[in-house]
């Protein structure tokens, strides 16, 4: 078979050749392979030609005088980038450490008393796992004593937790806002609609924890509305955070109430990036307007949707700072400690730098992890990927 | 609705029944027949429009209400305010709580950092992002993929907050105000929305530059730049937010210089001091604790109107710059 390739093409190696040819296993009807081989058209030699000639015009001297200044501005860059982004990595050395602070970096770093896989031993308790286990002899009921004693898996729970219940109602808000908005005609309404959908999203988490806390005080309109339909006595009040249930809800609303409109921005935008002819041949075939956000819009943002999904999975980990710390009090901290807190606490507050390094070191690698999986997953569905 | 079958056939089948193709103007004349048809509203669809709208009123008063709430007892009263029943009005007007909030040491230095860094900030960030995305944009730059690999990396793999806290440490930059500006000059995510709307423009713009003998200084400042207005826009408008509404910063690092404290971490202050009060008032309510929340209510309210008007001013006007930023930095990850 190679013989009938090389009558057609001028190789002069034959490694050169089979890296340049392409072979297709086709399977006839009568069940014999049959190898096709389709021969590199003359029209790629003279592409590779021409992109080798490009190479050698790329290093040519009066080109590299050129470039110096990008050479040195990206050096700066480089270094500016080793010392802010990749040192920090290499400081993950630290959680194996029993690291101490000392004068020079050189000698902390060093000197340090290496102590493994303690502080991780230290963070998961894994013999509470295994004692509670032996204890109950249901796994189960042992997972469960597991995140009600181990401090690091209760924050791990609570993370994701409230990532994925954020993640979700974020998503499913900022998509039915979208396609709803976009149904409005009014121009003028439109506009001031979004408009004001977007402001939240400039303010701090400081104002808006403030707000959901005025908003729910016992002077606050929500507690006015129970007691105005009765669900509360006259001169009762509820109090929102003193209930550990109400956590969870009160940071996903607080969530959706902040980013809704600003993440509907993309979704506008992709709604408007739809051909409109789609919506004349629905129209022509008598599509209702049900029937044509179900079969045209959602199709048409799906991509976005599904990028924007699989970009936010990785951050679900990360999302869990700000308003769990502002909202938190002693009453809820069992599911409002997330592991950025645990990690201010041990870290920071109590100064065991290692162990603190050793829990941001585990978000960084699931965060990774959730990053690739979900990746692969869009991927395998065809519907574009990150990388 | 559905066009019904004969009338589908009268609009769209050859009327004539000889097999001739119709006119494009006959085709857009019964395109708008159509449409019309479809437009004209029956029940259900008046019923969608009145719930659509219903929903995004409520929408909207749910997003706005809050904010106005807080503005409305932040002009209010003080002891007044602590009865309650106050909604989109001040029932007791009261300039007091403003006077209270610009008293208040901190918060005067608190305003002159935060927008010292939100100027400097910015400048400095959009210089040193624009120059990276340059860099990277130039089709013929050597090293141009591995500066890119080198950068994406860093928007999905983070240290974690204590190494960085050891590295400014021995940085120097602990117990600085340079903390706030340095270590986030650059980001990955504005890099790569300003690369892909250079690598968007012409080459041809640049060649013939270069053949006039200008250098890339020279094409990065007079050419891609003045170009480029609307996206350095966007980035600006996006990293002066960041900086305006920073406070973890201030609290890690300079939290034992308050001649570096930032608006927003006097803010926080203010908060947590309010909230411990009411956390423990559930507890044991004591006197002490009432008394101490009776300026606050409508003090933290002043403080937070104080801080967030500049931004909510300004972004209105800015709004179509950050809607490109976003679509380009969405689509293209």
């Amino acid at each position: 078979m190679t013989n009938d390739a090389d009558q057609n093409v001028n190789v002069e190696n034959p490694t050169e050749f089979e890296s340049a040819t392409d072979y297709t296993e086709q399977t006839a009807e009568n069940g014999e392979t049959v190898v096709v081989v389709e021969s590199p058209a003359q029209s790629t030699v003279s592409d590779e030609a021409l992109k080798a000639m490009a190479k050698k015009k790329k290093i040519s001297k009066g080109e590299i005088k050129r470039q110096a200044v990008l050479l040195i501005f990206s050096f700066i860059f480089v270094v500016y980038g080793i010392v802010f982004y990749y040192l920090p990595l290499g400081g993950w050395i630290m959680a194996f450490q029993h690291f101490k602070l000392r004068k020079n970096f050189f000698d902390s770093l060093f000197n340090a008393k290496w102590v493994w896989f303690k502080k991780f031993q230290f963070m998961f308790e894994f013999d509470v796992l295994t004692r509670a286990v032996e204890e109950t002899g249901s796994v189960f009921k042992a997972l469960k004593t597991w995140v009600d004693n181990a401090m690091f898996i209760r924050t791990l729970r609570n993370t994701l937790g409230m990532g994925i219940l954020n993640l979700v109602s974020t998503f499913v808000m900022a998509i039915v806002f979208a396609i709803l908005l976009n149904e409005v005609k009014n121009k003028l309404g439109k506009k001031l609609v979004q408009t004001i959908s977007y402001l939240p999203h400039f303010l701090s988490w400081i104002i808006v924890t403030a707000i959901i806390r005025d908003t729910l005080s016992n002077t606050g309109i929500i507690n006015d509305i129970l007691r105005a339909f009765h669900i509360i006595q006259q001169g009762d009040s509820y109090n929102f955070f003193m209930h550990p249930g109400w956590f969870w809800p009160i940071v996903a609303i607080s969530n959706v109430w902040k980013e809704t409109g600003w993440n509907a921005i993309i979704y506008l935008a992709a709604i408007t990036a739809i051909d409109p002819c789609l919506y004349e041949a629905a129209d022509i075939d008598g599509a209702g307007r049900f029937a044509k956000m179900r079969y045209i819009t959602l199709p048409g943002i799906a991509p976005t949707i599904i990028i924007l999904l699989v970009m936010n999975i990785g951050n679900v980990l990360n999302a869990g700072f700000e308003i769990q710390y502002l909202l938190g009090n002693g009453i809820v901290q069992k599911v409002s400690q997330t592991i950025d807190i645990y990690v201010l606490e041990w870290g920071i507050s109590k100064s065991d730098y290692s162990l603190g390094t050793a829990a941001g070191m585990f978000k960084s690698a699931v965060s990774i992890l959730l990053i690739v999986i979900s990746n692969k997953i869009v991927k395998k569905t065809g519907h574009g990927s990150l990388f | 609705m559905k066009l019904k079958k004969d009338e589908f056939a009268m609009n769209y089948g050859n009327s004539h029944g000889d097999g001739k193709e119709l006119t494009p103007d006959e085709i857009r004349r019964l395109k708008r027949l159509a449409r019309k048809k479809t437009m004209r509203m029956d029940g259900a669809g008046w019923a969608f429009v009145i719930c659509n709208t219903i929903f995004l009123v409520i929408f909207t008063v749910v997003t706005l209400y809050p904010v106005l709430n807080t503005v409305a007892y932040s002009f209010n009263d003080g002891l007044d305010a602590l009865k309650g029943g106050i909604y989109l009005w001040p029932r007791k007007f009261s300039l007091e709580s403003f006077k209270t909030v610009l008293n208040i040491y901190g918060f005067v230095t608190g305003a002159k950092i935060t927008v010292l860094r939100t100027v400097i900030g910015t400048l400095t960030s959009l210089l040193a992002n624009a120059l990276l995305a340059f860099v990277i944009s130039r089709k013929r730059f050597l090293f141009r993929s591995s500066l890119s690999l080198f950068w994406i990396i860093t928007m999905y793999v983070n240290g974690g907050m204590i190494p960085v806290v050891v590295l400014y440490k021995y940085l120097g930059l602990t117990g600085s105000f340079w903390v706030y500006v340095i270590p986030g000059m650059i980001s990955a995510f504005n890099v790569m929305v300003l690369r892909t709307y250079m690598e968007d423009l012409p080459d041809e713009l640049e060649e013939s530059a270069q053949l006039d003998g200008a250098g890339y200084i020279t094409i990065f400042v007079k050419i891609i730049s003045p170009l480029c207005k609307p996206v350095y826009a966007t980035i600006a408008l996006f990293v002066a937010v960041w900086q305006w509404n920073s406070w973890f910063d201030a609290m890690l690092y300079n939290r034992l210089k308050p001649e570096y404290t930032t608006l927003q971490y006097e803010l926080m202050k203010l908060m947590s001091s309010v909230s411990h009060q009411s956390g423990n008032a559930g507890s044991h309510a004591t006197q002490a604790a009432e008394s101490a929340q009776v300026t606050s209510v409508s003090v933290r309210s002043a403080a937070s109107v104080v801080t967030m008007v500049p931004i909510i001013c300004v972004y209105p006007f800015l709004q179509r710059y950050f809607v490109t930023g976003l679509t380009i930095g969405g689509v293209k990850g």
